[in-house]
C-alpha cells in the first residue's frame, strides 16, 4: 500500500520523528515516498534516504520555516496526484496546524496521536488512546481511500541503514501564506539545566497548592535531587518553564526520575519515559504514569514525602 | 469585536471502567464531566479581548447533547454572552473532522472577527477540531497559541513548539486560533455568575449534512498492562524506605 511520509525539519535539522514515520510506513508494506518541503530540499535528502524508502520527492519552497498554508497546499497536491493509501505526519505542533485541515478539505480519513497502525482486510486500522490514556481504541476508516495519520513520536524505532531511493523534484503550487513566520523566541534558560541532572524529583498537579511547593524544594535538596515538574505547575506560574519536563518542555533522561503526584499525560511521558529508573507515587491506581514506571506506589504523596524527610 | 469560542464538555475516568454494549465507547456512568481545561483558557482569552475592545460579544459554541450544557454554562458563568449548542444523535462519539463540520455551519452564520478553540480536549486528545474548522471556513489558522496580540487586520501570536521554542507568527484576521494552557489565568465563576448564567440564552441547532465520518471507533478496551511497575505497597513509611534504597542503588551505577 503506497504511503506518503512528510519529512519534518526545523532550523536546518531533520526532526527524529521523520525516521520513525518511515519505519511506520515500511510496516504497512510500502512503497514508501518521503516528501521534503524546504528552501533547499537537497540538504535533507541524504538524511531521509534510508533503507525502505522508495522515492524522495523534493519540493522547493520560498522559505525553510514551517507555514500551514504552504505545507497544506504542497501535501494536498501530492495527495491528489499520487493517491497514497496513508499519509503519515508526526503528531507535532506543525502537523496539528494542517493535517486536520487536509482531511477536512479533501474529505479524507483522519486520526491523530496514533501509536499503532496495520492493514486488516484491505483497510487501515489505527490505535490511539482515550480518556487520559486509561483506554485504547481501534479506529477504522470506512469509505476513505486515503487516510491522514498523525503519529505519536517515539512509537516506532527510527529507520536506519543506507537507502537507494530515487529522488525527483516536484513543483510547489503557488500559495499565499496567511500565517507568516516572523521570528523565533528561544525557550527560557533557567538557573539549572534539568536535562543534565542525574536525579530528578518531579512534582505534578497532585501537590495541590503553591504553598506546598517549598516542602518539595527542601525534600529535593536533602535527597540530592533536582526539582522539576509537569506542565500544570508551570501554567499556574508556580514553577519556571526551564523546570518543565515533557513535550513542550525538556526531554530528560536522568538515572532516577521520582514522580510525585504526576498522572502521566502523554505529553509528559514523552519527556521522561527513557529515564533509567522511574519511580511514581500517585493516589490514582489507574494513573498512566504507572504504565511507564519501574516502581510505583499508590499512596498519598504528602505522607510519603514526610517519611522521606525523616530518612534524609 | 465578536468572538466565537468553541468549547467541549469532556469526560474523565476514575479508577474503574466499563464499556457500552457495542464496546465503541466508555459507559457514560463511569465518566465525570467538566469543561475541557484548554477551552477554559480559550474562553478567558476571548473575554479578555472583548473587554479590552470595550464592546462586542463572546459566543460559546459546543457540539453536545443536553447534558453538555453544563460545560457551556460554565463558559457563560465566566462571562460569555450567549451559547449555541449543536446536536443530533449522529454526532455521538463523532471524530473531530465531523465535529468541525457541525461547528462550521454555525460559525459561518455568526461571521465573527475571531474564532478560538482549545488546542485539544483532554478525553480524545486529537488536537484537530480547530484546524479542520478553519479549513471549512477558509480562514487562516495557528495551532498551539501561547500569546495573542491583535493588530489592525492581523494578529501577532506565539506558536509554542516542542521543547518550548516559540515561533512568532503574523496571522491575517479573521482567523481560527487554538489556545494552549498557561496563556492566561482563567477566572473562577462566582456563585452569583453561575446563577446568572442559568438565565443566559442557549440556542439549540441541528447540523446539516455531516458527510462521511473521518474515522469510526471499532472498539475500545483497557490496554494490556506491560511488565508494569513493581508496586512498593501502600504504607508510606515502607514506600519511603524502598524509594531510598532504590535511589541509592541506582545512583551508584
Amino acid at each position: 500500500m503506497s504511503v506518503l511520509v512528510v519529512a519534518e525539519h526545523i532550523r536546518g535539522e531533520l526532526r527524529p520523528v521523520t525516521l520513525e514515520l518511515i519505519s511506520a510506513a515500511k510496516s504497512l508494506g510500502g512503497p514508501v515516498a518521503v516528501a521534503v518541503i524546504a528552501k533547499d530540499p537537497s540538504a535533507f535528502t541524504d538524511a531521509v534516504n534510508v533503507e525502505g524508502v522508495d522515492e524522495i520527492l523534493t519540493v522547493q519552497v520560498d522559505q525553510d520555516e514551517f507555514e500551514n498554508d504552504v505545507y497544506q497546499a504542497v501535501v494536498g497536491q501530492l495527495i491528489a496526484d499520487r493517491r497514497p493509501r496513508a499519509v503519515l505526519l508526526g503528531f507535532t505542533v506543525g502537523s496539528m496546524g494542517y493535517g486536520p485541515a487536509l482531511a477536512a478539505k479533501h474529505g479524507l480519513g483522519f486520526a491523530s496521536d496514533v501509536f499503532a497502525v496495520r492493514e486488516e482486510n484491505g483497510g487501515l486500522v489505527a490505535e490511539r488512546s482515550f480518556y487520559g490514556a486509561k483506554v485504547n481504541g481501534e479506529l477504522e476508516f470506512p469509505g476513505h481511500d486515503t487516510v491522514v495519520l498523525l503519529v505519536r513520536p517515539t512509537s516506532w524505532a527510527p529507520a536506519e541503514g543506507a537507502g537507494s531511493a530515487s529522488v525527483s523534484a516536484v513543483d510547489a503550487p503557488s500559495v499565499t501564506s496567511r500565517a507568516r513566520h516572523q521570528d523565533w523566541v528561544e525557550a527560557q534558560a533557567g538557573d539549572v539545566d534539568i536535562t543534565t541532572a542525574e536525579f530528578l524529583l518531579s512534582v505534578g498537579r497532585g501537590i495541590g497548592d503553591k504553598e506546598n511547593l517549598e516542602q518539595f524544594e527542601e525534600l529535593a535538596e536533602s535527597m540530592g535531587a533536582t526539582l522539576s515538574s509537569s506542565r500544570p505547575l508551570v501554567d499556574a506560574g508556580w514553577m519556571p518553564n526551564a523546570r518543565q519536563v515533557g513535550q513542550s518542555g525538556k526531554t530528560v533522561k536522568p538515572k532516577v526520575y521520582l514522580a510525585l503526584g504526576i498522572s502521566g499525560a502523554v505529553q509528559h511521558l514523552a519527556g521522561m519515559k527513557t529515564a533509567g529508573t522511574i519511580i511514581a507515587v500517585n493516589n490514582d491506581p489507574e494513573a498512566a504514569i504507572f504504565n511507564v514506571a519501574h516502581y510505583g506506589a499508590v499512596a498519598d504523596l504528602f505522607e510519603v514525602a514526610e517519611e522521606l524527610e525523616k530518612l534524609y | 469585536m465578536k468572538i466565537v469560542v468553541c468549547v467541549k464538555q469532556v469526560g474523565a475516568l476514575g479508577d474503574e471502567v466499563e464499556f457500552t454494549d457495542d464496546e465503541r465507547d466508555v459507559d457514560p456512568d463511569y465518566l465525570d464531566y467538566a469543561l475541557n481545561e484548554w477551552d477554559s483558557y480559550a474562553t478567558e482569552e476571548a473575554l479578555r479581548l472583548r473587554d479590552e475592545a470595550g464592546d462586542g460579544e463572546v459566543v460559546a459554541l459546543t457540539v453536545g447533547d443536553e447534558d453538555a450544557e453544563d460545560a457551556m454554562r460554565r463558559a457563560l458563568a465566566m462571562g460569555a454572552d450567549r451559547g449555541v449548542r449543536v446536536w443530533s444523535d449522529e454526532l455521538a462519539g463523532a471524530d473531530p473532522i465531523t465535529v468541525a463540520r457541525a461547528l462550521a455551519e454555525v460559525v459561518r452564520a455568526e461571521s465573527p472577527d475571531l474564532v478560538l478553540a482549545g488546542v485539544q480536549s483532554s478525553d480524545a486528545v486529537q488536537a484537530a477540531t480547530g484546524a479542520a474548522l478553519a479549513e471549512l471556513l477558509d480562514l487562516p489558522r495557528v495551532a498551539v497559541v501561547t500569546k495573542l496580540e491583535l493588530g489592525s487586520g492581523t494578529a501577532k501570536v506565539h506558536r509554542e513548539l516542542e521543547g518550548g521554542l516559540v515561533d512568532v507568527v503574523e496571522v491575517d484576521m479573521p482567523a481560527v486560533l487554538t489556545i494552549q494552557t498557561g496563556i492566561n489565568e482563567p477566572r473562577y465563576a462566582t456563585l452569583r455568575a453561575i446563577k446568572q448564567a442559568e438565565q443566559k440564552e442557549i440556542d439549540v441547532r441541528e447540523p446539516g449534512d455531516l458527510g462521511t465520518p473521518a474515522s469510526r471507533v471499532r472498539r475500545m478496551f483497557v490496554p494490556p498492562k506491560g511488565e508494569g511497575a513493581e508496586m512498593l505497597g501502600e504504607d508510606p513509611a515502607a514506600v519511603a524506605q524502598r524509594i531510598k534504597e532504590i535511589v541509592e542503588e541506582r545512583m551508584k551505577s
